[in-house]
């Protein structure tokens, strides 16, 4: 390879890596948003295409492998439903981590005594790369309903992952000494296997409800994984981009962890029922709820002047979106200022009421974070809280013994009149019993979401 | 290049993507994972030296595996990150 080549080679790698941050800004405004996408793919083109020139003594492979990824890739993205988005993500993200793990793993088969500082970074592509793989699969699992949602704890869980990663890190520092011959190689191969176990019991005793945290921690080792797999490579734009998703990773894994106001140590050491869900919060917890007739609750909000439209994960069960869509259209023709009220850990990822009522047709503008909305809670006439519960419980701000006590949420006792839609009187995900249901000012619509808001649509288009 | 230089790039890396992220608004978390998802998927590049290496067939065979895993993981997110932003309207009635 000539110099010439090689200079505009990394010249390609560093537009690629140019493109990424560029493309990253974008996305984070929704006017740019698409666009960021476009310029963020055509980084990876650009750096595809450098590759290209750099990496082959022999395309058959490269070629097989790129045609069948991009088939798999467009039909699984073009027949996906909106509603499965999660565990296509986290499906997705599980991929990456593989491919980093598959890269290490080629690399220490074909020159298995290359430096140390390669050796290591083998090492931690395969870790990283591992459980990001395993715990997505298992995320994805979860998400998909394949396995169960509840956590299932196991005794001395984090006991079980300690030895499994001490193993690991001994199973390294012997290979760091002596990577050659076929008991290296047995050891580099129980590494894999342990790193992949190690993915599936870090993430089995999560619960649904945490997902996001989950999704959004994967995210960034998928992303450290290929930074590590660009320390083996020497390569640079596989750094630039893995530490850029690493990043983005992390940090939304802290809003998430914040959002709930725990710490990511518990939400990935304790699922919510080793908490103890109180049975000193249930005594606290008195009173009737006070059902309401579909015809009633029209009544209400036929005379409300503003609405606040709190949905949760029941929402996306019952494939209520677009029938709550049409709710607020009625409401806003009938001169009520309607706004979604989203908390930051509502749903199964990151975000995920936004995208299902985004698909609805609900405006971009009238979605609203948590911490728009709270200020002017009193002012609200009527709060219409469609299967979300843990994250309007007001046990989170009033009842210190409570698991969830200190979480922020969404206010909606606040409002001069709370319309709760639900099946039953179960309690949430956290098996902690919502004082809210009880209050002065909140009435009860029992039944299946999608149903009772098409009953109050249909008595608006009675009227 | 030398592995210090790679490091300095790695740890500067990092600081802009928390400069980055940061200000996100939590409406667009979702296409901001799932972009970032198609992204991680960069380690296609590595894939691609490693099933091009002329290695033996089972070095061939895990290159080839990671280039099939990261091209689903970068055409799959990619465009599934579209088609999210793609639903998010403005009252202006345009779609960008």
């Amino acid at each position: 390879m000539t110099d010439t080549t090689q200079t505009l080679i990394d010249l390609g790698y560093l537009a690629a890596s140019i493109l990424f941050i560029l493309g990253i800004k974008m996305l984070g405004k929704q006017e740019r948003a698409r666009m960021g996408n476009l310029i963020s793919a055509l980084g990876m083109l650009v750096a595809v295409t450098a590759a290209m020139f750099e990496c082959c003594l022999d395309f058959t492979w490269v070629i097989t492998g790129l045609v069948i990824g991009s088939l798999i890739g467009l039909i699984a993205a073009r027949t996906v439903k909106m509603t499965s988005m999660p565990q296509m993500v986290a499906l997705l993200n599980g991929f990456g981590g593989i491919a980093s793990l598959l890269v290490g793993w080629a690399n220490y088969h074909s020159q298995p005594d290359s430096n140390l500082l390669v050796r290591v970074a083998v090492l931690l592509a395969v870790l990283i790369g591992g459980v990001a793989f395993s715990g997505s699969l298992v995320a994805y699992g979860k998400l998909a309903g394949k396995i169960s949602g509840r956590p299932i704890l196991v005794k001395q869980q984090a006991i079980i992952n300690m030895l499994m990663l001490a193993a690991v890190l001994i199973g390294s520092l012997f290979l760091v000494y002596k990577p050659g011959g076929i008991i290296a190689y047995g050891v580099f191969l129980l590494i894999v296997v342990l790193s992949l176990s190690l993915g599936v019991f870090s993430v089995t005793p999560i619960g649904g409800a945490d997902m996001p945290v989950v999704i959004a921690l994967l995210n960034s080792y998928s992303g450290l994984a290929a930074s590590a797999a660009g320390f083996i490579l020497l390569n640079t734009v596989l750094i630039v981009a893995g530490s850029l998703v690493g990043a983005s990773g992390l940090i939304l894994t802290g809003i998430m962890c914040k959002a709930m106001n725990r710490s990511l140590a518990n939400v990935l050491f304790s699922g919510f029922a080793a908490a103890g869900p109180g049975k000193a919060v249930s005594a606290s917890v008195q009173g009737e709820p006070k059902p309401i007739s579909a015809e009633d609750a029209y009544y209400v909000l036929e005379a409300a002047g503003s609405v606040v439209i709190v949905p949760g994960y029941g929402m996306a069960v019952a494939q209520a979106q677009h029938a709550v869509r049409e709710l607020g259209e009625i409401l806003e023709n009938n001169g009520a200022e309607v706004r979604y009220a989203i908390h930051p850990v509502a749903g199964r990822m990151p975000g995920h009421m936004n995208v299902l009522l985004a698909e609805a047709n609900v405006l971009y503008e009238q979605l609203a974070e948590m911490d728009d909305v709270n200020p002017i809670m009193e002012t609200v006439d009527v709060c219409i809280v469609i299967g979300a519960n843990d994250v309007v419980n007001p046990a989170a701000r009033e009842i210190e013994s409570s698991p969830i006590y200190g979480m922020p949420i969404i206010n909606v006792d606040k409002a001069k009149t709370v319309l709760v839609l639900k099946r039953s009187m179960a309690a949430g995900f956290a098996g902690v019993d919502n004082p809210l249901f009880v209050k002065e000012n909140t009435r009860m619509l029992f039944g299946d979401a999608k149903a009772t808001v098409q009953q109050l649509v249909a008595q608006f288009k009675e009227s | 290049m030398s592995f210090d230089l790679l490091f300095f790039v790695f740890v500067l890396a990092i600081f802009l993507g928390v400069e980055l992220i940061s200000k996100v608004p939590s409406q667009l978390h979702t296409p901001l994972m799932s972009g970032t998802n198609a992204l991680s998927g960069i380690t296609i590049v590595g894939a691609l030296t490693a099933a091009g290496s002329g290695a033996d067939l089972l070095g061939a065979i895990l290159g080839t595996a990671a280039v099939i895993f990261a091209t689903i993981n970068v055409v799959g997110g990619y465009l599934v990150t579209n088609r999210m932003l793609a639903m998010f309207k403005r009252k202006s009635g345009e779609q960008k």
